[in-house]
């Protein structure tokens, strides 16, 4: 690009560094509409969350006569008492934490199970293995809606239905193909002589997992993680159908909406809350994020 | 698990023949103890509920009793809502990987060679961890139709008032039953010769819409070879009697009256002043008709409804572009990265335009990467239920409907698990093809 060039040319020639400058402000002013595009775009794509996050802070009053772009210009309308309203509403604050248990075990579970299938099947050694693998792959396939319907009915009868248990083995099981499948294609680039190493240093297979396996898995681990964490803190539909007293906090959000319609007051905080701490792992996490979504990790 | 060291690793060739196979027996143990778990969850929460699934769509909704054959699949070709269904995916499937890929594509183009797009791809990417439930909270609250309240129809109407402005008087009406509708405003039914003088007296005003500086009405005054007449608001508090101008009754100025011929032509029109009081001087004899015109009473825009059943589908599409856009991007981008300068240049240096460069050499290399964001969308899309359910009012929800809402609606809101699994076949039928496709990269890639 211009600058490396300029720099390169530089050294060279000193003349150039007034041409190269010249260009360089041509070329910035020619860019000058892309800039202004990339702007309005961001803004644009900015307008939805930031105007739930005006409405979340609104006062009740000023949102029914008035819209958030108008509460703007008044900041007597702002107030925090929603959000302080809404955490001492204890619905919602059961279901924060609710959900809060439900991703961290069902985050923490799936990588577990699939770390040990997956080195199994990178490098142990079993009869039929390679179609194992397969079929793991090939359940890929089946969507969460072929599950509902028989595991509704299984948990009614285990006494599993509308609790955290049920929800994170369902979250669970899902995560497998994929998570298993990675991880295999991920441990089996290890290099074989450190596995031998360990072999003939007498390590157990166990050891070997724990000690060596999941330490130089961390990157793959970590991007798996991430996504579980967004795909269980963001789940919908399981919630809704697995669970009705202990529903995780956006299937609660949900039927509020269905009931009452118009309480924005109650429900545009707690959407917020519930966007926020996706947003905030994300904005943590950001590379791995990246990584595994450029991995192909996408279900 | 092995918890026992592999301390006696045998030599080669000096092992036993039967101690090798204990070997390999303990091996193949210790093997099944790794994959044993994830077997056991895959075995009771996708294999069988695959299977019972599958079954259950050949029974009626009262259970295994009743077996019904392929009637749940007629069902689900014949049921009109169910069809909508069907169709409505179709269009998603036709129209939306395209549009997302399209986006992200440009984005990525856009973004290539700007410094600080980082911030844009930032935020562009982040709707990405917001769930798709919040997303269509987000936007049902930005498409409602009151332009008071939805952020796009205020936006719109911002636009649109500049070109066509509302009335003063959007929803006034005549205070008397002389006053008729007439040309679209309101008309006085007795003809009025020069000298004369018209009452148009308005109600159904709110006190807010009563124009700045209105003063007390005043009764007009008859003036030789000229109509003059008053508008006002035939209201006070208490009521006041209909017709007639009272005291506290406001004139309503800046109100266009017309005077009208014989012949329904217009010959004048006059603006009211702070009294309410217009006057049309220089009239020829004859007999005219004095009526508020139409501008006065147009309605501002009122608002599209986004949320209605014509652009419902439309509506959620958009947002669910707004939150995938950055996916296809940031693949898009990383694709686009990989492609070396060195054959861009090389055909820039062959004399092609820009275009041709990215039309002929960048998109075709691109392919594999716009192939996955195609695949992944079309996949998503067809187990696409969070959209539906946050946006779509009730009103318009047989509208709005995809095949993976559906399946959840019939299974568990109308309780016929034989048609909800029948659904959920369906999807599975749709999704296997596609993933088949994955599935073959994935081998190439292992």
């Amino acid at each position: 690009m211009g600058t490396a060039e300029a720099t390169v040319g530089a050294r060279r020639q000193p003349v150039v560094i007034e041409e190269s400058f010249a260009t360089k402000l041509l070329r910035g002013l020619s860019k000058a509409p892309i800039h202004l595009l990339l702007v309005l775009l961001a803004l644009l794509w900015l307008v939805p969350t930031f105007g739930l996050f005006i409405t979340s802070i609104a006062k009740p009053d000023a949102i029914g006569t008035g819209a958030w772009w108008k509460v703007l210009s008044h900041p007597s309308a702002f107030t925090w008492a929603n959000y302080s309203h809404m955490f001492h509403t204890h619905s919602i604050t059961s279901a924060l934490i609710r959900t809060a248990i439900i991703t961290a075990g069902a985050t923490a579970l799936p990588l577990l199970i699939a770390a040990a299938a997956g080195y199994a099947f990178a490098w142990l050694e079993f009869p039929g293995r390679d179609w194992y693998f397969l079929i793991v792959i090939g359940l890929l396939v089946v969507p969460v809606q072929m599950a509902l319907i028989p595991i509704y009915r299984l948990y009614n009868g285990a006494h599993l239905y509308d609790t955290l248990y049920g929800l994170i083995l369902f979250h669970t099981a899902f995560a497998l193909p994929f998570a298993i499948f990675l991880l295999r294609n991920f441990f089996i680039g290890i290099p074989r002589d450190l596995m031998e190493a360990a072999r003939i240093d007498g390590a157990s297979e166990a050891r070997i997992f724990f000690r060596l396996i999941l330490p130089l898995g961390v990157p793959a681990l970590a991007s798996l993680a991430i996504f579980q964490v967004l795909f269980v803190w963001n789940d919908l539909l399981v919630g809704l159908t697995l669970a009705q007293s202990n529903q995780p906090l956006n299937p609660l959000i949900a039927q509020q909406l269905r009931q009452f319609g118009s309480n924005l007051d109650v429900i545009a905080p707690a959407a917020f809350i519930s966007l926020v701490v996706p947003l905030t792992i994300f904005a943590l996490f950001q590379r791995y994020f990246v990584q595994g979504l450029l991995a192909g990790s996408v279900k | 698990m092995t918890s026992t060291p592999i301390s006696a690793e045998p030599l080669p060739g000096a092992a036993a023949p039967h101690s090798a196979q204990q070997e390999k027996r303990r091996r193949t143990l210790s093997a099944l103890a790794f994959v044993g778990p994830a077997v056991f969850f895959l075995l009771v929460w996708t294999v069988y509920p695959t299977i019972y699934t599958i079954t259950r769509s050949f029974f009626g909704k009262s259970g295994f009793s009743s077996f019904v054959g392929i009637d749940n699949y007629k069902t689900l070709f014949s049921d009109h809502v169910i069809r909508t269904a069907i169709k409505n995916n179709f269009i998603w499937v036709v129209i939306v990987p395209f549009a997302v890929t399209f986006l992200g594509l440009i984005f990525a183009v856009l973004t290539e060679r700007i410094r600080w797009a980082t911030a844009f791809k930032v935020v562009v990417f982040a709707p990405l961890a917001i769930s798709l439930f919040a997303t269509g909270v987000m936007w049902r609250v930005m498409y409602q139709k009151d332009p008071s309240q939805g952020a796009i129809n205020a936006a719109v109407k911002a636009v649109s008032d500049e070109f066509s402005k509302p009335g003063t008087l959007t929803g006034a009406q005549g205070s008397s039953p002389k006053l008729v509708p007439a040309h679209g405003g309101i008309q006085l039914n007795q003809t009025v010769q020069p000298g004369g003088t018209a009452l148009l007296g308005l109600t159904a005003i709110p006190a807010p819409d009563v124009p700045a500086g209105a003063k007390q009405a005043v009764h007009p005054q008859p003036k030789s070879g000229a109509i003059t007449g008053v508008v006002w608001r035939d209201f006070k508090p208490g009521g006041g009697t209909p017709g007639k101008v009272e005291s506290q009754e406001l004139g309503l100025p800046g109100v266009t009256v017309v005077l009208r011929d014989a012949n329904d032509k217009k010959v004048q029109s006059a603006k009211t002043g702070a009294d309410g009081s217009f006057a049309f001087d220089g009239v020829g004899s004859g007999s005219y008709h004095v009526a508020i015109s139409k501008s006065t009473f147009a309605k501002g825009f009122a608002g599209i409804n986004w949320l209605g059943g014509s652009l419902i589908t439309l509506s959620m599409i958009i947002a669910y572009l707004w939150a995938s856009a950055g996916f296809a991007m940031v693949v898009i981008g990383a694709g686009l990265a990989s492609i070396p300068r060195d054959t861009l240049e090389a055909a820039r240096t062959d004399g092609a335009t820009e275009f041709q460069v990215f039309r002929r050499v960048t998109v075709p290399l691109l392919a594999p990467v716009l192939t996955v964001v195609l695949v992944t969308q079309v996949i998503g899309i067809l187990k696409l239920f969070d959209i539906v359910y946050s946006i779509a009012p009730g009103s318009t929800i047989n509208n709005a409907t995809l095949l993976a809402y559906e399946m959840y609606r019939r299974s568990f809101l109308q309780n016929d698990f034989g048609l909800g699994s029948a659904v959920a076949t369906f999807i599975l039928v749709l999704v296997i093809p596609i993933l088949v496709l994955r599935i073959r990269d994935f081998r190439r890639e292992v």
